[in-house]
């Protein structure tokens, strides 16, 4: 226990950099999985078959291997980064964006039929219908399957600590090294501060699925 | 191809469509070439860099990677099935000091990383790398699948239970007979699903050092030298994406079928709590 309390700079500088690797690749894999999805429905073939090409490899493919790939990979063939956590970035956001995509889409199929015909019998384009009438309606019901997608994210961030990023998982190795005598209490203490970011996040999906359940 | 959310194109928003089509496409293919010369540049189309795959050995390696990869999964969905079904049973027991105590257990293990899972194991217990890698998967993987049957279970209408109550079953006779037969008939795709997330997080093995397919990767570069990493890395992972696309082929397949036979058809929606992805 006392391992825990001596270390908490450490476990809490670990807990910061999980929140905000998290918090950036969410970021970017909300955006570029909407882009994706977007393009999944789109009018043009060559955009509906990248996307489909991409989301189908990338959800096949474990998260390790694209972290590998990132981080020991690139550098060897002459992409370097300056720092760990930039790769990290890229393969979590990467890898997030592929399921972000798949459950707006499951939401844009989701919206009834009506909605997408009224809006074209008024008289709007593809690109109007869709940022207008029909995502508003999709993210809406797709909100806590995102937050899962965000809650596995925050659980998937660990996989940077085996690749040279000291965040929460990467603090827990090191200090499972350094107190051999403790190793139960160390990692004890990374469950917790887990917990502290996804017991709250699953929480607040199912009180939101509740409320989007009763309002639809 | 016709849609909803979009006129059928005419003649002018065809070409439109085509031209964009084609730019996308150059824009692509721009990008491969110049992958492609990069790549090109440090050498990693030199025959000799993929002479590697001339030696034997390499092909033995690669072999046992898979077959580690494959058992560490194998064994664990074996020991998660049956364990996952009976979390589910506890989670939905009518006894509330049976229920509480495996609902929190729950969500402890399904807000917990399965790589913190696994290198506790392998740390506190001081197990080796296999036993590590499978019990980790195993705690994960049962807390989801008692979650996905216990979805299952609570899509059914409420006159399954009650008409097996009626004829005077006892409640466990209700669940056996009546309740999960249905369930887990309509849960398919999802455990079916769940099973490539499981296949997928064995990579995690690399980071406790069992020495699973990417493990092996990395022993090869160490021994023959960093110019193979690149070569051996690629095959290795396109062996990966190759069977974990195809076990998620089957779960498609599985739903295609289950629709028409399950009673009901097969639940598509994500239930609230259960991750979609890993």
């Amino acid at each position: 226990m006392d391992v825990i309390i001596e270390n908490l700079p450490q476990y809490w500088d670990g807990f910061l950099r999980t929140l905000f690797l998290s918090g950036i690749s969410g970021i970017i894999a909300l955006i570029f999985g909407t882009v994706l999805a977007a393009a999944r429905v789109s009018p043009v073939a060559a955009l509906r078959g990248f996307s489909m090409t991409y989301v189908e490899i990338v959800r096949n493919t474990p998260l390790t291997i694209a972290f590998f790939f990132a981080a020991v990979v690139l550098p060897r063939l002459g992409v370097t980064f300056q720092q760990f956590e930039v790769a990290a970035i890229i393969a979590l956001s990467a890898y997030t964006s592929a399921f972000i995509a798949e459950a707006v889409r499951s939401g844009v199929n989701s919206v009834p039929v009506g909605q997408a015909e009224a809006a074209r019998s008024v008289g709007m384009k593809f690109s109007q219908v869709l940022s207008l009438i029909i995502l508003p309606q999709a993210l809406r019901t797709v909100i806590p399957p995102l937050i899962n997608i965000l809650i596995a994210l925050v659980k998937n961030s660990s996989v940077a600590g085996a690749f040279f990023v000291l965040e929460l998982f990467g603090t827990g190795r090191q200090l499972a090294n350094a107190n051999g005598d403790a190793v139960l209490w160390v990692l004890v203490g990374v469950a917790f501060f887990y917990l502290l970011i996804t017991v709250p996040l699953g929480y607040f999906a199912n009180v939101v699925e509740r409320k989007v359940a009763i309002a639809r | 191809m016709s849609s909803v959310l979009y006129d059928v194109p005419g003649p002018k928003a065809r070409r439109v469509s085509l031209i964009g089509s084609a730019i996308g496409i150059i824009a692509i293919a721009g990008l491969l070439v110049w992958a492609i010369t990069i790549l090109a540049q440090q050498g990693i189309f030199d025959a000799k860099r993929w002479e590697v795959f001339q030696i034997p050995d390499v092909w033995v390696l690669i072999g046992n990677g898979i077959v580690a990869t494959l058992s560490a999964a194998a064994v664990a969905a074996v020991i998660a099935f049956p364990l996952g079904l009976l979390l589910c049973l506890m989670r939905i027991s009518a006894v509330g000091w049976i229920r509480i105590p495996t609902r929190i257990m729950l969500e402890f293990l399904r807000g917990m990383p399965v790589v913190l899972m696994m290198f506790f194991v392998l740390l506190v217990f001081a197990t080796g790398s296999f036993v590590a890698v499978v019990a980790g998967l195993v705690l994960y993987n049962s807390a989801i699948f008692a979650e996905i049957i216990r979805a299952g279970i609570q899509s059914l209408p409420k006159g399954q239970r009650e008409a097996g109550l009626a004829v005077g079953l006892t409640s466990f006779q209700s669940r056996r007979n009546i309740e999960l037969p249905q369930a887990i008939r309509r849960m398919l795709p999802s455990l079916v699903a769940q099973l490539v997330v499981l296949l997928k997080d064995t990579s995690l093995g690399y980071i406790v050092s069992y020495e699973e397919l990417l493990r092996k990767v990395q022993i090869m570069a160490d021994f023959l030298g960093p110019q193979y990493l690149f070569p051996v890395f690629f095959v290795a992972a396109v062996i990966y994406i190759a069977i974990d696309f195809s076990v998620s082929r089957l779960a498609i397949w599985l739903e295609r079928r289950g629709s028409k036979k399950a009673a009901g058809g097969v639940v598509h929606v994500p239930v609230a709590g259960i991750p979609v992805a890993k």
